[in-house]
């Protein structure tokens, strides 16, 4: 009984930091960028540890979302909360769930490429706004560490891409 | 058996050095840059050296146990203690020479990064892992950037020349023979830098040749850096870097 009571607590402290959005790409939740690792309660309802993962290691956003987790798990009625930082296994763009990288596209930032798989393929980025495949890149780094600014050759629009990491 | 405390303290402090001072001086080129997309690339760049050097002095200061933070070590050490490379601390000079140190600097530390992830040194396994996937992005930018300029106009191109020229002298430090890399590298908790130097001109001399630049002669080498004696430039990059910092000892925000 004890045991659930705990996995129940960790569920519903996952589902409350689980729907921090990122500060950078708001777009997305922090799981759903994959970044957040692993959420542990103690027993007897003690404290709760969320283990998060930063995208790049100068990501700047970091604090913000330890004390975005934080306020979250406050609300959902966890005040003893403490957000600890892993490096490994490191994150990478492989770790956006098909649903971040749904809401990204439509939210005008092109999803990152797969980088690992059975067979390496240079993929085309499309333009997120109107889907035409020719889009070039303008810079390999944009206005967060994770994206690189392109932009399309058909609607001249510039977008911001995540790059493949 | 595990090294000692005060070898791993220092090995890791030289390698966090190397990317405090590379942040320093690259985010000095911020609204000065070329151009606009150059101006976010580089300080997308020193961010993320800074990012390696915070985790890297963070550590640096609990293996020294002598209760100092990063913000400690970065902002309250006179020159001497600092532990970098030369290469690092000189002036930014033009476009040429900056992107010539990137080349330099981020060839080395792929290399290095990718090694480092091997140690068995857990935590430092795991900054090597993650600053490996952002230097390879730096040194494919100072690629292009070399190859851009080196085969370019008649005046990038002789810029370009002189920038490698100048900080040639300078590569040897990194790679220099070195006790105590060496045995941290036998105890398997570091990586001796005289054993990358074959890998990293396998690196660096193809993007030379293809950017029609011609490969300096080993010559007498500029070193001092990890042992604390460093050049003039160092002090000044310092005054500027901790002025607020010592001005309002313990403030925060």
């Amino acid at each position: 009984m004890k045991r659930e009571e705990r996995e129940e607590r960790e569920e519903r402290a996952w589902a409350a930091a689980a729907a921090v959005l990122d500060p950078e790409l708001p777009a997305v939740t922090i799981e759903e960028l994959g970044i957040l690792r692993e959420v542990r309660a103690e027993p007897g309802g003690g404290r709760v540890t969320v283990t998060i993962t930063p995208t790049y290691t100068g990501c700047p956003a970091l604090e913000a979302i330890r004390a975005d987790v934080r306020a979250a798990l406050a609300a959902a009625g966890y005040a003893d909360a403490d957000v600890v930082t892993v490096l490994r296994p490191p994150w990478g763009t492989d770790d956006i769930t098909a649903a971040g990288r749904a809401k990204l596209a439509a939210a005008g930032i092109a999803p990152p490429g797969p980088r690992s798989g059975p067979v390496a393929v240079p993929l085309t980025v499309r333009c997120p706004r109107c889907g035409a495949p020719d889009t070039e890149q303008l810079s390999r780094f944009g206005p967060t560490a994770c994206t690189a600014l392109r932009r399309c050759r058909r609607c001249a629009e510039p977008f911001e891409h995540v790059k493949a990491y | 058996m595990t090294p000692a405390a005060a070898d791993r303290a220092e090995y890791v402090l030289r390698l966090g050095d190397d990317a405090l001072i590379a942040a320093q001086r690259l985010s000095q080129w911020c609204a000065r840059a070329p151009e606009l997309e150059e101006d976010i690339a580089l300080a997308n760049i020193a961010l993320d050296q800074l990012g390696a050097a915070r985790l890297l002095l963070s550590y640096a200061g609990e293996l020294a146990g002598a209760g100092r933070t990063e913000d400690d070590l970065a902002f309250l050490r006179d020159p001497p203690a600092f532990r970098n490379c030369l290469l690092v601390e000189l002036p930014n000079g033009d476009f040429a020479h900056t992107m010539a140190r990137l080349l330099i600097l981020s060839a080395y530390q792929r290399l290095l990064y990718d090694w480092l992830v091997a140690v068995a040194d857990e935590r430092l396994a795991g900054i090597g892992a993650k600053a490996r996937k952002e230097s390879a992005y730096h040194l494919d930018h100072a690629t292009q950037w070399t190859l851009r300029l080196g085969d370019g106009t008649a005046e990038s191109h002789r810029r370009m020349q002189a920038a490698v020229d100048a900080l040639w002298p300078y590569t040897a430090e990194l790679f220099a023979p070195d006790p105590l890399c060496q045995r941290l590298d036998e105890a398997g908790y570091g990586v001796d830098p005289a054993t990358l130097r074959d890998a990293w001109l396998v690196a660096v001399e193809p993007v030379l040749a293809e950017a029609t630049l011609r490969r300096p002669v080993d010559g007498p080498a500029m070193t001092g850096g990890r042992h604390g004696r460093h050049t003039e430039h160092l002090s000044h990059l310092l005054n500027e870097m901790q002025v607020v910092h010592r001005a309002h000892p313990g403030a925060s925000w």
